[in-house]
């Protein structure tokens, strides 16, 4: 018997996911265990709640999926899936009926068991009606939630999809024990490595070990104090005055001074946040492809990263799946600055120069209007002149994204690349924000999502961001790394995620003190 | 006692008015609660569906007099963020805010009046010079600034004091305390100068009145001269000028909470105002103006008390 252990197996069945835990060996010495970690976290506001469905800022997706809550797969530090509250999981031939088998004596922070009943009263949380859950697609994509028995759901989607072990990692669909919803969203009940002792939105929360975990091999603090700081230079003094021992979102300005300090380090990885500049494909002068590409050779994308970025990030190339993304093609031509390729696009599309409004505020990413502003300076070399709008950052994603035709944006990304593409390049889909539509892409798209076999899906894929690169109307110049910081007094792990910040939000559960 | 009824009254026109403007300004800002929650979510269904359930699609006069009606009976409703009451959120708030401005207070007004006694005592010499260019450049700087680098000397280079007020009530006394001090430290460098200049200029001028001249005269040490008989009479003022700024310990603190994570009111009104809570917003104004008119009140009974013509009017 011969399993491969990346995701391609791990995708057909998670039965190698226990085998995975099972043989891995230590690739380092058993974490220390105790302590109690402090932590600064910017994203934290005092609308934060337990609900699942609301999280969105870096807070609560730290705290909800990272510590106190579980889902029902997990995608480890190196990018494979693996189970959490599910222990395996088959599908059928067209990857539309998926089998999840849930692991054996769990228990809810107030000692009820685990089983089915909390998986699809959890899951339907989602689809209740006026639920306001950015996970709502994925579960209303299930068309049916069967119980085969105490530790078996069956679910049956509208339309085959091979990636649904993996959005069952979403950090929006948490599991809450069933019939006791409401008092589980208000206190904080889950399976989760650690339990609440108190919490007060936007400000601080306090949890500790849970004694009885089914994860014995992570969560080694005997407690975690999360700190809300998200005024940077406050959370960037609380590390350097050993207030705290991790932050994130290391301000740039001032990481040189994190750097310097031998008590602190900066850690960094290049995940699927990308920033990008949409174009409607809809609206003359960018309904001609010509227009679209001399735009993406007009722009100087190591200069926005050196200088946008302070070299915090990687060039894009127009597409937008990341390193953390299982099919990420780095084999592709990459885009570069180019004027006088930009010039002779602009000449088969019939123009001698270009005349175009680029709306931008911080809001889109801190930065944008900075990175508007390098971008008509390069673009002019190549005979467009860009107009910098300066839009106000309070309703910015209401009125400028997905209405002004040329904007800054940005992705945080997602876990697959079905999903990365269907909720922003799928032909029609509300999110679409370049409107484009193009009938091979969409056709690829419908197919990879139900195919199984990982060597087909990849070239699809492979030949999807090539479509995105040479005929769509986003310009991603780049990905921006996810940056934070720690005391050396722990202990960091080898591979670090990349999904989010803080390892993946994770780091309550990797870490521990050296 | 009429008297001050008839300024409590004016204080309930005064809030009533305050809360019109704070009404109309929140109203004034770009974006509601709905789309700053919604963010890049922000589909026009979604919106919808917020702006229905808080009731943000009626109009801003229905708003402003149902929230006016219930506020009148002490219930300022439910936060729009996360559901709790305005009042169970915004007391812990509060009372951390009190604490902070109660330590504030503690060092920065025996210090004021200290230091104000002693420069009108040595006026013109060394210590008054310096006492006056000190404090008139601590209140000129910028509170951040102040607040940088007090972490700078305090926090950083000689770690006395923690530069995060990281404040929660399961601390006892002395941890609260300790975790408070560079917050009340700023807020002390700030208001001090004000306070002490008024007590020096207050009794500067009492100096030059015929009775100070005849107590010297008659052989009384130029420190009693001042305690004993010059600071009672120049106690009005002075009271004046420390209510001010107490209120302005209350209400001032936005930027010092912010730098420090001091979870106080000002925090939390920041939080709120970015977000478009506006139930938070409207009651943490109207502490903030209650605050106010209060203690102007008290002010301005306490100096009747402490001035004995007006305590016996003719």
């Amino acid at each position: 018997m011969s399993f491969s252990l990346d995701r391609r197996g791990l995708l057909k069945s998670g039965a190698a996911a226990g085998l995975l835990a099972a043989t891995g060996a230590p690739l380092r010495a058993q974490p220390k265990s105790g302590g109690t970690f402090r932590l600064g976290l910017a994203g934290a506001n005092t609308s934060d709640s337990w609900d699942g469905r609301t999280h969105s800022d870096s807070f609560m997706i730290i705290l909800g999926h990272g510590t106190v809550f579980d889902c029902l797969t997990e995608v480890a530090a190196d990018g494979t899936l693996k189970g959490e509250l599910a222990e395996s999981w088959e599908a059928s031939p067209d990857a539309k009926v998926w089998t999840f088998n849930l692991r054996q004596g769990v228990t809810f922070h107030n000692g009820k068991p685990f089983g089915a009943d909390d998986v699809i009263e959890s899951l339907q949380l989602h689809t209740a009606e006026g639920a306001k859950s950015a996970a709502k697609p994925i579960v209303s994509a299930i068309t049916e939630m069967k119980k085969l028995g105490d530790l078996q759901v069956q679910f049956t989607l509208a339309s085959g999809n091979a990636d649904f072990p993996f959005l069952m990692s979403d950090y929006h669909l948490l599991m809450y024990p069933a019939g006791q919803v409401e008092e589980a969203m208000a206190n904080g009940i889950g399976t989760g490595l650690y339990k609440v002792e108190s919490f007060e939105p936007g400000v601080r929360a306090l949890v500790s070990r849970y004694a009885d975990h089914y994860k014995t091999d992570a969560g080694f603090f005997d407690a975690v104090e999360a700190i809300a700081i998200n005024d940077s230079s406050a959370r960037m003094n609380a590390l350097m005055t050993d207030q705290v021992d991790a932050i994130n979102r290391v301000d740039f300005k001032t990481e040189s001074l994190v750097r310097r300090n031998p008590r602190t380090e900066v850690f960094e990885v290049t995940g699927n946040q990308h920033y990008t500049f949409p174009m409607h494909t809809n609206t003359a002068p960018f309904n001609d492809v010509n227009v679209r590409q001399a735009l993406k050779y007009g722009i100087n994308r190591q200069e926005l990263v050196d200088k946008i970025l302070l070299g915090h990030g990687a060039v894009g190339n127009d597409h937008p799946i990341g390193p953390a993304n299982q099919y990420f093609a780095d084999d592709l031509e990459q885009a570069t600055y180019d004027p006088d390729r930009a010039k002779s696009l602009l000449k088969k599309a019939g123009l001698d120069s270009l005349d175009v409004a680029l709306s931008a505020s911080d809001a889109a990413f801190s930065g944008a209007v900075d990175a508007a502003q390098l971008f008509q300076a390069s673009a002019k070399d190549a005979g467009i002149n860009i107009e910098v709008v300066r839009e106000p950052a309070d309703g910015y994603w209401s009125n400028v994204w997905l209405k002004k035709p040329f904007c800054a944006c940005y992705w945080s990304g997602r876990a697959t690349e079905d999903w990365m593409f269907s909720t922003a390049y799928e032909k029609g889909v509300p999110w679409n924000d370049s409107y484009w539509e193009n009938e091979r892409f969409n056709a690829l798209l419908l197919e990879a999502r139900a195919e199984l076999d990982s060597g087909k899906r990849r070239d699809m894929y492979r030949e999807m961001q090539q479509l995105t690169k040479e005929d769509g109307g986003t310009i991603v110049p780049m990905y921006a790394n996810y940056v934070d910081a720690h005391s050396t007094k722990l202990a960091r792990p080898d591979v670090i995620g990349n999904l989010w910040q803080m390892d993946s939000s994770r780091i309550t559960e990797r870490w521990s003190f050296a | 006692m009429s008297l001050v009824a008839k300024r409590l009254a004016l204080g309930a026109v005064t809030l009533f008015v305050v809360s019109l403007i704070i009404f109309g300004a929140v109203e004034l800002l770009p974006g509601d609660f709905a789309e700053e929650i919604l963010g890049q979510g922000a589909t026009p269904e979604a919106v919808a569906a917020i702006r229905q359930e808080l009731g943000l699609d009626r109009t801003p006069v229905t708003r402003y007099f149902d929230w006016l009606g219930s506020a009148v009976q002490g219930d300022f409703g439910v936060s729009f963020g996360n559901q709790r009451s305005v009042a169970e959120q915004l007391a812990p708030r509060f009372g951390n805010t009190l604490f902070l401005a109660l330590v504030a207070a503690c060092i920065a007004v025996p210090l004021a009046l200290v230091i104000g006694v002693l420069a009108a005592l040595y006026r013109n010499s060394i210590f008054d010079k310096v006492a006056n260019m000190t404090t008139l450049t601590s209140i000129s700087s910028p509170e951040f600034f102040v607040a940088y680098i007090l972490i700078l000397f305090l926090a950083v280079m000689n770690p006395v004091f923690p530069s995060l007020s990281n404040i929660s009530s399961d601390l006892d006394f002395w941890t609260r305390l300790d975790r408070t001090m560079l917050p009340a430290l700023t807020l002390t460098l700030v208001v001090t100068a004000h306070m002490m200049r008024m007590t020096r200029a207050a009794i500067i001028n009492l100096l030059a009145s015929p009775y100070i001249e005849m107590a010297r005269l008659k052989g009384v040490s130029p420190a009693r001269v001042i305690v004993r008989h010059a600071l009672p009479n120049a106690l009005a003022p002075i009271i004046n000028v420390i209510a001010l700024n107490l209120a302005y310990l209350i209400t001032g603190v936005v930027v010092v909470e912010v730098v420090f994570v001091y979870p106080g009111v000002g925090q939390l009104f920041v939080d709120s105002v970015k977000i478009r809570d506006i139930p938070i917003v409207q009651a943490c104004c109207l502490i903030f103006a209650a605050t106010y008119i209060l203690l102007n009140l008290t002010a301005d009974v306490l100096s009747i008390i402490t001035n004995p013509r007006l305590r016996h009017p003719k």
